[in-house]
This record gives C-alpha cells, sequence and structure tokens, in this order.
C-alpha cells in the first residue's frame, strides 16, 4: 500500500534515523543528570529546601530521559513506515 | 613549480595538414581536447567558409535526428545511452548517414501521414456512430411523447410535435400534426418541409453555437443535443477533446442554409442521417464494420511506427555523437588558412607545452587513419599576444578553481590562489558555522555526494540548484569537516556543550552562599585549576548565562582578526612570487618590502600584543600583570597609531605590557608612514628616470639597458612588456597612487572586515541557542507521560527548521561571506586575474554542450 510519495518517505526516513541517534544520546544525557540540559526540565522557579529541589530535579531528569526514549521508540515506527513506503516507491519506479 | 600553482606554459604553434589528412588529424586533436585554435579567418563571413557545404549538411542531420528524437520520446521509447562516444566517421561514412537518415526520416513521416489519415477516418466514422445512436435516442423518446402528451405548456407541445415529424417524414401528417400554427405561421398553399441537419461539436463551443442559432434563426429552429461520455482523440495532434452530438429540427430551405453556415462557423461537422429507422439501423451496422476495419489497420500502423521508432532509439545517441563530431570538425577546418597551391591546410593553435608530445602522437595517428604520406608539421611560433590560461584540474580541484575563476581568470603564469584555498576556504568558512552537529550534517551530505559521485553524474538532470551543490560536492564535504571541528573547539553541538573531559572549574562557595544569592561569579583565580580544558572551550560556560558571549566575543574577535592578519600577510607573500617569477625588480624592492612592511609593522604587531596579553596576565599573577590589569589591545593600538598619550592606569598596573613599548610603537608607526611615500612614488621615478636615461642616451651601457629591461617587465614571460612601454608617465603615476592608496587604505578596512568571521559565528550560535529554547525546549519540558509524543512532533519540527535555517541559510551566508573573504581581502593583495581560459577544441565538451542545449530545447 502507497501512502506517500518517493521525496515525503525519504524525508521521513532521514529525519527518524537523526531523531533516533539523537533522542537517544540525549535520553542517556538526561538520564546521567548532565548539567547542560538542566533549562530544559520542567522545574518550579523556586524550591525551599535544597532536598526538594534535588528530588524534583531527579525525578524531571529521569522523566524526560523516559520521554526521550519514548520519542525515540516512536521514531523507530515512522522508520519502519517510510522504510516501508520507500521500498514501494522504489520498486514501483523500477518496474 | 608545478602547474598546480601556476597556469601551464602555453605555445602558440602553426599547423601544416596536408588537406587529406586533416580531418583525421583535427578528429584524433578534438579526441584529446588539448589544442585551442584560433580563427585565421576573422573577416570572411560564415557563408563563404571553404566547408559551410558539409556544415550544413551536418546541420541537416542533426535536424533529421532531433526530428526522431521528439517522435521517440513522445511514444516514450527508452533511448538507449551506452555513454561511449563513437569516433568521428570518416567523411565517407556521412553519405551513408545522411542516407539512413533521409530513409528513416521519410518512413516515418509517411507512417504518420498515413497514420493521420487513418484517424481522420475513425474519428469521422466513431462521430457518425455516435450521431447514429444519440439521435436514435431522440427519435425514439419523441415517439411515445407525443401520445402521452398532454402537456398544459404550449412550447413543449410544439417541440414534441416537432420532434415527430422529424420522424415520420409524411409530409401529410406534418400538416396534419402541425395543426393550427403552422398553417397560420405560413402561407397557405405553401409547401411545409421539415428537414433537418445532424453533426458534432465541440462541447466547450455548444453554448454560443446554441445561442447564435437562436438569435440568427429567430428562434425556429429547434436544437437537441447529446453529450458524447468518451473523450475523442484529435488526428492532427493527439489531443483528447469532448464532443457533443446535436440534430437541428427547421423548416423550409432559407433556414437550411442558414443553419449550414452557421454550423460551419462553429466548425461543426455534419453527417448524413438518413430519416428511415431501418436506414439508419443499416448504416449503423455498415459503420461498425468499418471501424473494426479501419481499427485493425491502426493496429498495424502502429506496430510498424513502433518498431522503426524502437530500431531508431537504440541508435540515436550514437548518431547524435557522431554528426556533432563531423561538424565539430568541418567547423574547425574552416577555421583554417588555405595555402596557395590549395595542398594544405594551415592552422594556428594555442598548445600546453606538457602536451606537445601527446599532441605529435595524435596528429601521427591521424595521419596514418587517412593513408596520407605526408606528416603534419606543428611548429613553435614567436608571440607577443598574451596566451590563455590553462590550469589542469581533477574533480576534487576544479569546484576551487571555479570559485577562482569566477572571479577572474589569471593572469597568464600569474600565481593560482587555488590550492590555498582548498585549506582556507572551508576553514574560514568553519569559523562562522563553527558547530559540530551542523557541522556533521553538511559532511554527511558531502559524504553522500562523494560516494555517489559516478550514479549520481549518470543521472543528468536540468535541476540548476542540484548541480552547483553536485558540482561542490568536495567543497560541501570539507566544510562540514572543517566546521565539525572548530565546533568542538567552541564547544558547540546544537548549541549545547559537551563535557568530555570534565570541566577544569569547580565551585567553592558554600551552601548557604548558592542558596542565597542568585547570581555568582566563579574567580578564576580560586575556583579555576590552573590548567585549561585539553581541548577547546571548557563545558563551565554552557551554564555561565551572563556572561558566556562576553567572554565568547573577546576570544573569537581576536581569533578572528589573527586569523585575518596571517591570510593578508600570506596574500603581500605571494605577490613576492609573482615578482620573482616575473623578474620585476622594481616591483619587488619598491612595492612588495613596503607592503610587507606595512602591514608586519601595524597589524602584525597588534596580533602580537594579543599574545604577549594572553601570555603575560593571569588572575592568579601578583599585581602589575594580575588580570585586573590587563589592557585593551584595541585602546592602545589606537593610542599608537594617534601618537596619544595613553591614560593613567589603575592603581599598581602599569601602562605598558613591556619595557620599551612606547619607544617601539612610536618607532613602528612612523615606519610604516614612511612604507607610504616608497609605495607611492618610488617606481614610477625611477620608470621615469629610466626613460629618460634612454631618450638621453640611444645606444645605453649594458647596465642601463638592464635596468630598462627590468623597468618595462622585461624577458621572454613579460607578457604586458611591450604594453606598459607605452604607457603615459602620468597614466603609471595615477595607477601607482591608486594603487597605493587602496592598499593603505585597504589593509585598515580588509583587517576590520575579517571581523565578520566573529560576527557571522557569533549569529549563528545565537540562532542555534534560540532554535533549541524555543522550539526544542517546549517539546522537553512537558510533564507527564505523554510528553514522549509531543516531543516526537516538536523534534521533527525543529530538525526542518535546523536544516533549513540554521544548515541551509546560514551556511549559504557563511559560504559568501567567505567568498568575500578570499575574493576582496585575501586576493587584492596579489593576483590581478586579468587573463583568458584556455578553451581547447574538445570533443567531450561540445557533445556536453550539445546535449545540454538540446534538453533545454
Amino acid at each position: 500500500m502507497k501512502i506517500c510519495g518517493p521525496k515525503l518517505s525519504l524525508c521521513g526516513l532521514i529525519i527518524s534515523v537523526w531523531g533516533i541517534v539523537q533522542l537517544v544520546l540525549m535520553g542517556l544525557f538526561f538520564y546521567i543528570n548532565s548539567v547542560a540540559l538542566i533549562e530544559d526540565l520542567p522545574l518550579g522557579e523556586e524550591y525551599h529546601t535544597l532536598e526538594e529541589f534535588y528530588a524534583a530535579a531527579n525525578r524531571a531528569y529521569n522523566q524526560n530521559a523516559y520521554n526521550c526514549w519514548i520519542a525515540a521508540c516512536i521514531y523507530v515506527l515512522t522508520l519502519l513506515l517510510s522504510a516501508q513506503q520507500f521500498y514501494m516507491n522504489s520498486r514501483v519506479t523500477a518496474n | 613549480m608545478g602547474s598546480l600553482f601556476r597556469s601551464e606554459e602555453m605555445a602558440l604553434c602553426q599547423l601544416f595538414l596536408q588537406s587529406e589528412a586533416a580531418y583525421a588529424c583535427v578528429s584524433e586533436l578534438g579526441e584529446l581536447g588539448l589544442v585551442q585554435f584560433r580563427d585565421l579567418n576573422p573577416d570572411v563571413n560564415a557563408f563563404q567558409r571553404k566547408f559551410v557545404n558539409e556544415v550544413r549538411r551536418c546541420d541537416e542531420m542533426e535536424r533529421k535526428l532531433r526530428y526522431l528524437e521528439k517522435e521517440i520520446k513522445k511514444d516514450g521509447i527508452p533511448m538507449l545511452d551506452t555513454g561511449e562516444s563513437p569516433e568521428a566517421p570518416q567523411p565517407r561514412e556521412m553519405i551513408d548517414l545522411e542516407a539512413t537518415f533521409e530513409k528513416l526520416e521519410n518512413e516515418l513521416r509517411e507512417v504518420n501521414q498515413n497514420a493521420e489519415a487513418l484517424k481522420r477516418n475513425f474519428l469521422e466514422l466513431t462521430e457518425l456512430k455516435h450521431i447514429l445512436r444519440k439521435t436514435q435516442v431522440f427519435f425514439d423518446e419523441s415517439v411515445p411523447t407525443v401520445y402521452k402528451s398532454s402537456a398544459p405548456s404550449h412550447s413543449s407541445n410544439k417541440y414534441r410535435r416537432l420532434l415527430q415529424m422529424a420522424d415520420n417524414q409524411n409530409e401529410d401528417e406534418q400538416a396534419q400534426l402541425l395543426g393550427e400554427e403552422a398553417v397560420r405561421a405560413s402561407q397557405p398553399g405553401q409547401n411545409l418541409k421539415l428537414g433537418f441537419v445532424a453533426g458534432v461539436i465541440l462541447r466547450e463551443r455548444l453554448p454560443p453555437f446554441e445561442r447564435m442559432l437562436w438569435r440568427a434563426c429567430r428562434g425556429n429552429v429547434f436544437l437537441r443535443q447529446a453529450m458524447i461520455e468518451t473523450p475523442l482523440e484529435d488526428p492532427t495532434n493527439g489531443d483528447q477533446v469532448h464532443k457533443s452530438v446535436f440534430i437541428i429540427f427547421f423548416q423550409g430551405d432559407q433556414l437550411k442554409t442558414r443553419v449550414k453556415k452557421i454550423c460551419e462557423g462553429f466548425r461543426a461537422t455534419l453527417y448524413p442521417c438518413p430519416e428511415a429507422p431501418a436506414d439508419r439501423r443499416e448504416m449503423a451496422m455498415g459503420v461498425m464494420t468499418r471501424i473494426e476495419d479501419l481499427n485493425t489497420v491502426l493496429g498495424q500502423t502502429q506496430d510498424h511506427r513502433h518498431r522503426v521508432l524502437v530500431a531508431a532509439a537504440k541508435n540515436l545517441k550514437n548518431w547524435f555523437v557522431k554528426v556533432r563530431k563531423i561538424k565539430a570538425i568541418y567547423h574547425t577546418l574552416n577555421l583554417f588558412n588555405l595555402d596557395v597551391t590549395q595542398k594544405c591546410l594551415i592552422a594556428e593553435c594555442w598548445v600546453p607545452l606538457l602536451d606537445f608530445e601527446t599532441i605529435q602522437l595524435a596528429l601521427r595517428r591521424g595521419t596514418e587513419r587517412s593513408g596520407s604520406s605526408v606528416p603534419p608539421i606543428l611548429n613553435r611560433m614567436q608571440t607577443f599576444e598574451n596566451p590563455p590560461t590553462y590550469n589542469r584540474t581533477n574533480k576534487f580541484t576544479k569546484a576551487f578553481q571555479a570559485l577562482i575563476d569566477a572571479y577572474g581568470v589569471a593572469s597568464y603564469r600569474e600565481m593560482n590562489p587555488a590550492p590555498y584555498t582548498i585549506i582556507t576556504f572551508p576553514f574560514l568558512f568553519a569559523v562562522m558555522f563553527g558547530d559540530l552537529g551542523h557541522g556533521a550534517i553538511m559532511a554527511l551530505f558531502g559524504l553522500w555526494m562523494i560516494r555517489k559521485e559516478k550514479g549520481l553524474a549518470a543521472q543528468k538532470t536540468d535541476n540548476e540548484i542540484w548541480n552547483i551543490f553536485f558540482g561542490g560536492r568536495y567543497i560541501i564535504f570539507l566544510m562540514g569537516v572543517f566546521s565539525m571541528y572548530t565546533g568542538l573547539i567552541y564547544n558547540d553541538i546544537f548549541s549545547k556543550s559537551l563535557n568530555i573531559f570534565g570541566s577544569h572549574w569547580q565551585m567553592s562557595y558554600n551552601k548557604s552562599t548558592v542558596m542565597e544569592n542568585k547570581y555568582l561569579q566563579l574567580s578564576p583565580k580560586e575556583d579555576y585549576e590552573g590548567t585549561p580544558y585539553p581541548f577547546g572551550m571548557d563545558p563551565i560556560w554552557q551554564v555561565a548565562g551572563s556572561n558566556k558571549i562576553i567572554f565568547h566575543n573577546a576570544y573569537k574577535m581576536k581569533i578572528s582578526i589573527i586569523f585575518g592578519v596571517i591570510h593578508m600577510v600570506f596574500g603581500v607573500v605571494m605577490s613576492w612570487h609573482n615578482h620573482t617569477y616575473f623578474r620585476n625588480r622594481i616591483s619587488m624592492i619598491y612595492e612588495f618590502i613596503p607592503q610587507l612592511v606595512f602591514l608586519l609593522l601595524l597589524f602584525f604587531y597588534m596580533v602580537l600584543l594579543m599574545f604577549i596579553k594572553w601570555i603575560k596576565f593571569a588572575a592568579t599573577n601578583p599585581k602589575p600583570y594580575s588580570e585586573a590589569c590587563a589592557p585593551s589591545i584595541l585602546i592602545t593600538f589606537i593610542d599608537m597609531v594617534l601618537f596619544n598619550k595613553p591614560k593613567e592606569p589603575v592603581k599598581d598596573c602599569e601602562v605598558y605590557m613591556f619595557f620599551g613599548q612606547h619607544f617601539v610603537q612610536v618607532l613602528f608607526v612612523l615606519l610604516a608612514l614612511c612604507c607610504i611615500p616608497i609605495m607611492l612614488l618610488a617606481k614610477p621615478m625611477l620608470i621615469m628616470q629610466a626613460r629618460k636615461l634612454a631618450n638621453v642616451q640611444p645606444i645605453a651601457g649594458a647596465s642601463s639597458d638592464a635596468e630598462t629591461g627590468g623597468v618595462s617587465n622585461g624577458g621572454p614571460h613579460g607578457g604586458g612588456g611591450p604594453h606598459e612601454e607605452e604607457e603615459e608617465m602620468s597614466e603609471i603615476f595615477i595607477h601607482q597612487s591608486i594603487h597605493t592608496i587602496e592598499y593603505v587604505l585597504g589593509s585598515v578596512s580588509h583587517t576590520a572586515s575579517y571581523l565578520r568571521l566573529w560576527a557571522l559565528s557569533l549569529a549563528h550560535a545565537q540562532l542555534a541557542e534560540v532554535l533549541w529554547t524555543m522550539v526544542l525546549s517546549i517539546g522537553l519540558k512537558q510533564e507527564g507521560w505523554f510528553g514522549g509524543v509531543i516531543l516526537t512532533c516538536v523534534f521533527a519540527f525543529w530538525a526542518i527548521l535546523t536544516v533549513g535555517i540554521l544548515v541551509l541559510m546560514e551556511g549559504l551566508s557563511a559560504f559568501l561571506h567567505t567568498l568575500r573573504l578570499h575574493w576582496v581581502e585575501f586576493q587584492s593583495k596579489f593576483y590581478k586575474g586579468q587573463g583568458y581560459a584556455f578553451q581547447p577544441f574538445s570533443f567531450d565538451a561540445i557533445i556536453e554542450n550539445g546535449s545540454a542545449a538540446t534538453e533545454v530545447e
């Protein structure tokens, strides 16, 4: 079954591969609590004690790591879809 | 020096070819593609040349081939393109080729004509078939309605009656049925005759046709129409057209002629339609059988055409190449001079000296092939003309050479900047484009193009943008790789930093200080380990939100100026190579040396100050050399040039960085200023003196002769030698002053111009950061598990923007700025670019251009 054309499937293929690579790595960096990514955490403005902040930050780091990996998994799906479409398209042009 | 650094040495040669051997020899030279012929009869117009007939015959053949190509494309038959290039055929083969093409063309034209006639016939028959079928419907439906009708509407009643009348053309009945209206309308006793015409018309013409009929006949005709559902093929151009069947009922001969006129005017085709149903049926049967017959004939015609075209498609590309080669050869032969005895042709050509042997060999091959006994003579000539510039390139250097040639083709044997550009171009680009992620995308794209080079080159496209990208694939790849390197130095990957080796800074504040203060500074004295981060920027700057840009600016600005000054000094040194090569002693002493001194004493000194500042001042040092005492280089430089007294330093600091700095600076500025009059006046004065000497003493001594020789750019290489001698003295002065002003002001503005390296790199880093925080952060900051899905969408959006804005647009802008830095700031120091390119007679180029031209058509 053909849904998208050759260009769209190629675009999907490239973005999927890129997304998988980058999101898996970013998930890893969130998982090891990388300081460079602290600005991308869903944190509140103010915390009263240090422990409270640490707990919130750790929770946010983990959450973000899982979210990244979830997104990476979704990209695996789009990768399969685009690859199938790309294959279909290339077969059509070959015939 | 190798040929990479300068253009090839060229020689003007005279070539004597025997008339019989000329064709074969030129054909061999065309395969070689190393000889540029000169037109020896420029005042003879194209129609008076010797081989004009042959060229015309080739044109005719090409036209026939293009006709064949068009027909082949129309039928969608694939053309065999082996990519090989057959040798130019012998002149006698030309007749064979001509005969073949003539036969093919005639056959094809005949087939086409027949097919068209058949198709027209077919169309007529189909239209007739439709008319018969549709009118049958009109007639059929009219009969029952008449009998059923008791409709109140007057007019509809009338229509039905009319219809019925048309059906059974009995005159008595007609009169009866027409009843009182008709009788009243017509004169008593006049014979009433209702006729009809049936035909086919283009569907879009139908509404105006109907209106026209109504108006011209005052509503006295009645028109019925029905659409033909299947589109019909127009035999002349093969388009699919929609048509409608119509039938018009009218009364009397006058109306008949009028209706026919209108039909003619609207290009409706009328067909005879028998009145009796039995006749119609019979006719329909006849038409059907004829259509069947025609279909078989048409099929056979198509088959024949297809066979002819398939056979032609196999050879078409090959034939094209052959014909173009023959044409090119005769075209070249037209440039030659005829000897008085008519026995031999004389040609003049530019030849690269290194290829002299190969050309001789090719000529010998050509003679052997033609069976002539007299060998061709290739003779070097002395000339004062400027030879063409020929830089040998390969697929890697080609794109870089193209960048240089786009500015101006180098003068003959001038230093060629292309080899240096291979390194400096991607590097300066990368300074502006420094980001590991973006660089990787670019490098991967370049790498893909390089890996798939053969396949991509084979599928030629007209897409100009793609061709530019593909032509510059090695540049793109190098720019990507260099950007990855500078990205690591800047420690930027999609605007985030990598902490590979661990930051060399640490926090020494206690918990309560951190908890209570909004902003905290890390002191380089206590919080810094003392050794720098091993490679590039320390990742700690990533989290220094408030002074990261300030720190980066100071660093990148200095880096830009350092690279800029080195680049310019390198350019000036290149001019030294030019002067030594052209034995231009005066320019070397009175232009090159003051230029270099001027640049070194002012701008390179500033670069040195930067290094001194970096080395001498540190936070850990005691007071006069601590970080608080470090002077501003820019202010120091301005004070130095304007001889200003520097401002009083802060307590315990010193104004100058090293002992005797004030004296050195004053000395440098004065020396640099002294260079200006030397640059301005020395060279023209010396030339003037030498000329005066030559005028006073016509028979000059050996030494002064050498001097004038040196002045006038003499020697065998001096292309402009005799030219400069004629130049007016005033012109030389004006020239020199312009040159000097340009150089002196240029050094200042060019140095400042290199600041674009900093500006663009700042812009790029900031844009990347904005894109991250405004787009990707939204996806990351989602709370809960649904965030992953949102992140997927946001990431795709971010990725597209990254490629579109940061890689493509920023890449283009950085590319253009790099190009400018090379063309203006670098090449203005040594590059004249007043040559003209070597355009050898080469079959490859001619065929390439020829196919491109036909594709555009």
